[in-house]
């Protein structure tokens, strides 16, 4: 177990290393020079020169990543071309928001996907089962971006219950749980939360089919164990693959939630991307993009992890 | 005796069971997908979408581009029919729009996965089948690109690229080039370590013989049910990346970047608003449900 626990983690580290490296890359590959990406592009040849050397862009490729890398690593993301700050600083809080809009949306969308998939497992081919399909479907298949436009006419402009954008009253000051922040998150955490919930309908719908058909249900069922003492074996035996779903899903949630904060002016790492590609603040988009991206790799880990560790029998090489 | 001598080499090399048995399977499935109303249905959807978008500037009754500052946002049904579906923010016939911005829309979702599954497909079965080193660098490399979000590695390779449809279009086409290949890779892998395939092997058949003859046969058809499945995800990440003003530039039209500019309508004509993201809705739930019919008439697991 242990062996495989420092092996797992080993192999991240040349994961997070490429990813680094992918990210590295979109600055390359942005159209005009690299330094674009450092210096305003109206600023003094002098400076622009000053720039070049001290961060070592007039040196070879590889060596250029290594500078990189070490100053990431230490925290210094560079500074925002279009406000001058840190990109470190404005991703924290960021981050914060959508880390907590991605959670809201992943238990919603892992409840009742849960509640959904399993109620079609056991009512296999009525029209319980046929109704949860297409419902899962038709949430794997709507373009989330236009969901929210439908919500926010429903909800807010017709019936004027919840607000349509924001993350709070007066603008994105200090979040607390009560109604008044409460009801600005209802709105983007129901539309994010249609993916994972199709997904994981089909997922517990697939798993709890398959358990209820295993030998050691009906064995169950013989020995006279009644509905929920069965309910309990099979959440047991599903619960490790329905969790390694849900845990990439809570990774696509962060990555994927840049179109859903755009409609609802959500103060997230979305909205840093968008604003960072309108304005093409390249520090801001290759900062947030590798923030996210070591996040989805940490967790990627940690789903597999827990995954063996509640299921030994999972456990590869 | 002397002409059972003669013939034997030949006759044995040439089995050639694989025609006769490939129509039978196609037959197959064909007539599963027959006898499955679902499939036909939304297949039928589709068709039909097809082909209003193929004959837009025949059926469309304005110009997709003529904007008029009188008639902006005009209601449903606008001058007894005129303007069946209303007009646009600057004024253009919402119907046109749409049949038009159907034609890019489709592309833009298509395109990408289709040489996906040509560049994705080729890679994914080259390395399963060579194996060894091969695999190993093939497949560390897709680990990469797995390691982020498809959404994020797309807005971020477009987001870096600049606007533009070329741009959107490669962004797309390396989000699904490594999904592809690992699907083309796993299967491969499977079919390689088959008894039929060892023993072609066995009887002196060269690789690509058996890659050509054996094993494409046999991985094509799952790998295309996978690469279909994509087409509805893809729909929604091109139009994404042009509701974010990464894709298509006005004004052309297309669903997306319509969404997009249509978003200011909501308060004043809700209804016209949401019909570019109907379209996209309807189009991408059509490819999932008979790519759906597809994988089990195929009978292709996973």
């Amino acid at each position: 177990m242990l062996l495989y626990l420092v092996r797992r983690v080993l192999y991240a580290i040349p994961i997070a290393l490429a990813v680094g490296l992918v990210c590295f890359m979109l600055v390359q590959i942005a159209p005009g020079d690299p330094i674009n990406a450092i210096v305003p592009a109206d600023a003094p040849q002098e400076v622009v020169e000053q720039v070049r050397r001290d961060y070592g862009l007039d040196k070879p490729l590889p060596i250029q990543f290594g500078l990189w890398i070490s100053r990431v690593v230490q925290g210094d993301l560079g500074r925002s071309l279009a406000t001058g700050r840190p990109v470190t600083a404005d991703l924290v809080s960021a981050i914060g928001n959508t880390l907590m809009l991605a959670l809201v949306a992943a238990g919603i969308g892992f409840v009742m996907g849960s509640i959904l998939g399993t109620i079609a497992a056991v009512f296999r081919g009525s029209l319980l089962d046929k109704a949860a399909v297409g419902f899962a479907a038709a949430g794997v298949s709507i373009p989330h971006y236009w969901l929210g436009m439908v919500l926010v006419v429903l909800f807010s402009v017709t019936l004027n219950w919840l607000p349509a954008m924001g993350a709070g009253p007066g603008g994105s000051g200090s979040w607390a749980w009560d109604w008044e922040h409460v009801k600005f998150l209802i709105l983007p955490a129901v539309t994010l939360s249609v993916i994972p919930m199709g997904i994981i309908t089909r997922t517990v719908r697939g798993v709890v089919m398959e358990l209820l058909n295993q030998d050691f249900v009906t064995t169950l069922r013989g020995k006279g164990l009644r509905r929920g003492g069965i309910a309990l074996h099979v959440v047991k035996n599903a619960a490790p693959s329905v969790l390694a779903v849900m845990g990439l899903q809570l990774g696509y949630l962060m990555g994927g939630s840049i179109l859903v904060e755009t409609v609802f002016s959500w103060p997230g790492t979305g909205f840093l991307l968008n604003s960072a590609i309108f304005q093409r603040d390249l520090p801001v988009l290759q900062g947030t993009i590798l923030v996210l991206a070591i996040f989805f790799v940490v967790l990627n880990l940690a789903v597999d992890l827990i995954q063996t560790a509640l299921d030994p029998r999972i456990r590869r090489a | 005796m002397s002409t059972t001598i003669a013939s034997p080499p030949a006759a044995i090399a040439v089995p050639q069971p694989a025609p006769s048995r490939s129509r039978g399977y196609w037959q197959g499935v064909a007539r599963r997908l027959s006898r499955d109303p679902v499939t036909l249905f939304f297949g039928a959807i589709l068709l039909l979408m097809a082909l209003a978008i193929l004959f837009a500037p025949l059926l469309a009754p304005h110009d997709p581009y003529q904007t008029s500052m009188i008639r902006r946002l005009r209601p449903i049904w606008f001058q007894d029919g005129r303007y069946p579906l209303g007009t646009d923010e600057l004024g253009r016939d919402m119907l046109t729009r749409l049949l038009h911005g159907g034609r890019l829309s489709w592309f833009l979702g298509i395109t990408p996965v289709l040489i996906a599954f040509a560049i994705g497909g080729t890679l994914g079965v080259i390395a399963g089948f060579a194996g060894g080193w091969v695999n190993m660098m093939i497949m560390r490399t897709t680990d990469v690109f797995y390691a982020f979000p498809s959404v994020l590695l797309a807005v971020a390779i477009s987001g870096a690229l600049g606007p533009g449809i070329s741009n959107a279009m490669l962004s797309l086409t390396l989000v699904f080039i490594p999904q592809i290949i690992r699907v083309a890779e796993s299967t491969t892998t499977s079919v390689r370590n088959l008894d039929y395939v060892e023993s072609a092997r066995a009887s002196g058949a060269g690789a690509l013989t058996i890659v050509r003859v054996h094993v494409l046969p046999n991985v094509l058809g799952p790998i295309f049910v996978y690469a279909t499945s994509l087409i509805s995800v893809s729909m929604i990440l091109a139009s994404g990346l042009s509701f974010l003003g990464l894709g298509t530039k006005p004004p052309e039209p297309e669903w997306g970047l319509m969404l997009n500019t249509l978003r200011t309508a909501i308060y004043t004509q809700p209804f016209i608003a949401m019909l570019p993201g109907l379209c996209i809705f309807a189009t991408s739930m059509c490819f999932n449900m008979v790519s759906d019919g597809l994988r089990s008439a195929m009978d292709v697991r996973a």
